[in-house]
């Protein structure tokens, strides 16, 4: 088969889509008002704010005056978490509660706050990387102010019950913050009905650019700022909005929440053929549940190979794609979301993340399909670890 | 974080890879657990290394560090080889990111377990000679 240049890292970020830059380009050369001035430029530039705040929050179940812009996935978490625990402070709640396998920017900002006198619970996830209701409700307290859950999964695409936690949270009278970074546009979502406080979102994983993003923030909750300064936002988010940036994320969430259920079944079909070819090869094994899993998500661990020298491989073939391997995690153990399903390290190591988008082929999926067992065999052709486990010798119990 | 052309090279076409079944020297260093392991064969003839083979588990740099440690240790006499610092690694594979510098000291420290075998199956006790490996258990980035 042809060398072909492969995409498969959509995930980590997504290529801006034409209609998106097409949205956002008059923004960025003639319409470039400052959207508080009085001029008609600037007018222009605030219709465009109203209209993209209208856009993101039909596509989500939530009213126009409920979305917030942000500069990302990671401040609107910071904005949830940090605000919502100053809220619950001082009503002398401190208890926070959270699962194992968040993203970072929900993970970090936890423990920060736990050096600042909160507690927190992280609930435990089971071996197909799902939360169980029964673990948030054992969790929540008299005193818990928050209760945060991811609503799929970054690494390993797994679909968390997040009506459910959401009815719960409602019926329990505590907030409930989901980073739902990776769900939108992929799994069907409605902030009334799932019972959702307090929502973040990012643009650059839905072919918008990197830089934009939204917290959806239910009327009546006022949360006090993360940002301070100017009154843009309604006060909520100082600094001068980025217009092009705001225009680029409501056209891709309106294009990524027009078509979920078609787009759920031409990838998922693509997902599931790949995962059928590569758990073919010798130990092998699909991480996270099989079914109650993001449409474009592939997350395989190869015994015996690691994960960085994997994704080098694979690049020299024209694959981009991503690992949970400690070289690749920035730290000295593998990711925390595949130990948490309870991986050795070892196998943690040798992790392969596939994330699919639109853009995306079943042409691609073949290629994948043709590449990646050849990669694996050699990488292990010269893995002492391998030759090991060909021996059937423990190689986690050093 | 970015590799040098040299370490990609080498990572892509690394040398010397396999095994040497009759050895006269073997040594492995690192763990599963950590995420790299190299395992390093010399044969010697006459106190010249005439051979070496690896093979890693482990990152691009555990790779690159493991191929260029073979070529530099190649054909040269063991004191020589002894002398090879994870230093001369990194300026041979023209640098290495900060955070994986340990691999280089994982490579030198595979080669010196080699020879460390080599003096063993000597008679000669290799702590005189080579002094302590350094090898640890606790994972390094």
């Amino acid at each position: 088969m042809d060398k072909r240049f492969v995409y498969a890292d959509n995930s980590a970020t997504t290529k801006i889509s034409k209609p998106v830059l097409d949205a956002m380009m008059p923004y960025l050369t003639e319409h470039y008002g400052n959207a508080s001035s009085i001029y008609s430029l600037g007018m222009d530039s605030a219709k465009a704010i109203l209209k993209a705040r209208e856009t993101v929050a039909k596509a989500i179940g939530a009213k126009t005056g409920e979305i917030y812009f942000t500069s990302g996935g990671s401040e609107s978490d910071n904005w949830a978490i940090k605000c919502a625990a100053e809220v619950g402070a001082s009503k002398g709640k401190k208890h926070i509660v959270t699962t194992v396998f968040e993203h970072h920017a929900v993970l970090h900002t936890c423990q920060y706050l736990e050096k600042h006198g909160f507690e927190v619970t992280y609930v435990p996830v089971d071996e197909m990387g799902l939360v169980h209701i029964s673990d948030i409700e054992k969790a929540i307290r008299d005193d818990t102010c928050l209760v945060t859950v991811m609503f799929a999964n970054n690494e390993i695409g797994t679909i968390q019950p997040i009506a459910e936690i959401g009815a719960l949270c409602r019926e329990k009278k505590v907030l409930f913050h989901t980073d739902a970074v990776q769900a939108i546009g992929n799994v069907e979502i409605n902030v009334a009905e799932m019972n959702i406080d307090l929502l973040s979102m990012s643009g650059h994983k839905i072919h918008a650019p990197k830089g934009i993003g939204a917290m959806y923030m239910r009327a009546g909750i006022n949360l006090p700022n993360l940002i301070h300064g100017g009154a843009q936002e309604r006060s909520k988010r100082a600094g001068t909005e980025n217009v092009a940036g705001i225009v680029a994320l409501a056209t891709a969430v309106s294009e990524c929440t027009k078509n979920i259920a078609e787009k759920q079944e031409r990838l998922s079909k693509i997902r599931d053929r790949i995962i059928a070819e590569l758990t073919k090869i010798p130990e092998s094994r699909l991480n996270g549940d099989p079914i109650k899993r993001l449409p474009g998500n592939v997350n395989i661990s190869f015994r015996g190979i690691e994960g960085e020298s994997l994704l080098l491989s694979l690049d020299l073939e024209g694959i981009c794609a991503s690992s949970g391997s400690a070289c690749t995690s920035g730290s000295l153990d593998p990711s925390h979301v595949l130990l948490a399903i309870g991986l050795p390290h070892s196998t943690a190591h040798g992790s392969l993340r596939l994330s699919l988008s639109d853009e995306n082929t079943e042409e691609d999926a073949d290629y994948i399909c043709e590449v990646v067992p050849r990669v694996v065999e050699k990488l292990r052709a010269m893995s002492p670890l391998w030759e090991r486990i060909l021996r059937d010798e423990d190689i986690d119990a050093e | 974080m970015i590799y040098s052309e040299k370490v990609m090279d080498h990572f892509a076409n690394p040398r010397n890879v396999g095994e040497i079944p009759d050895a006269d020297g073997v040594g492995e260093v690192g763990n599963a657990k950590c995420g790299d392991i190299m395992k390093m064969y010399i044969k010697v003839n006459d106190g010249i290394i005439t051979d070496v083979k690896f093979k890693t588990f482990g990152c691009g740099a555990a790779v690159a560090t493991s191929s260029m440690a073979t070529e530099l240790i190649k054909g040269k006499p063991i004191e020589e080889a002894l002398k090879l610092t994870n230093k001369a690694v990194v300026e041979a594979l023209d640098g290495l990111p900060a955070v994986k510098l340990h691999c280089s000291v994982l490579a030198e420290q595979a080669m010196k377990a080699a020879l460390a075998d080599y003096y063993k199956r000597q008679g000669v006790d290799p702590a005189l000679i080579i002094g302590d490996l350094g090898a640890s258990d606790v994972c390094e980035i």
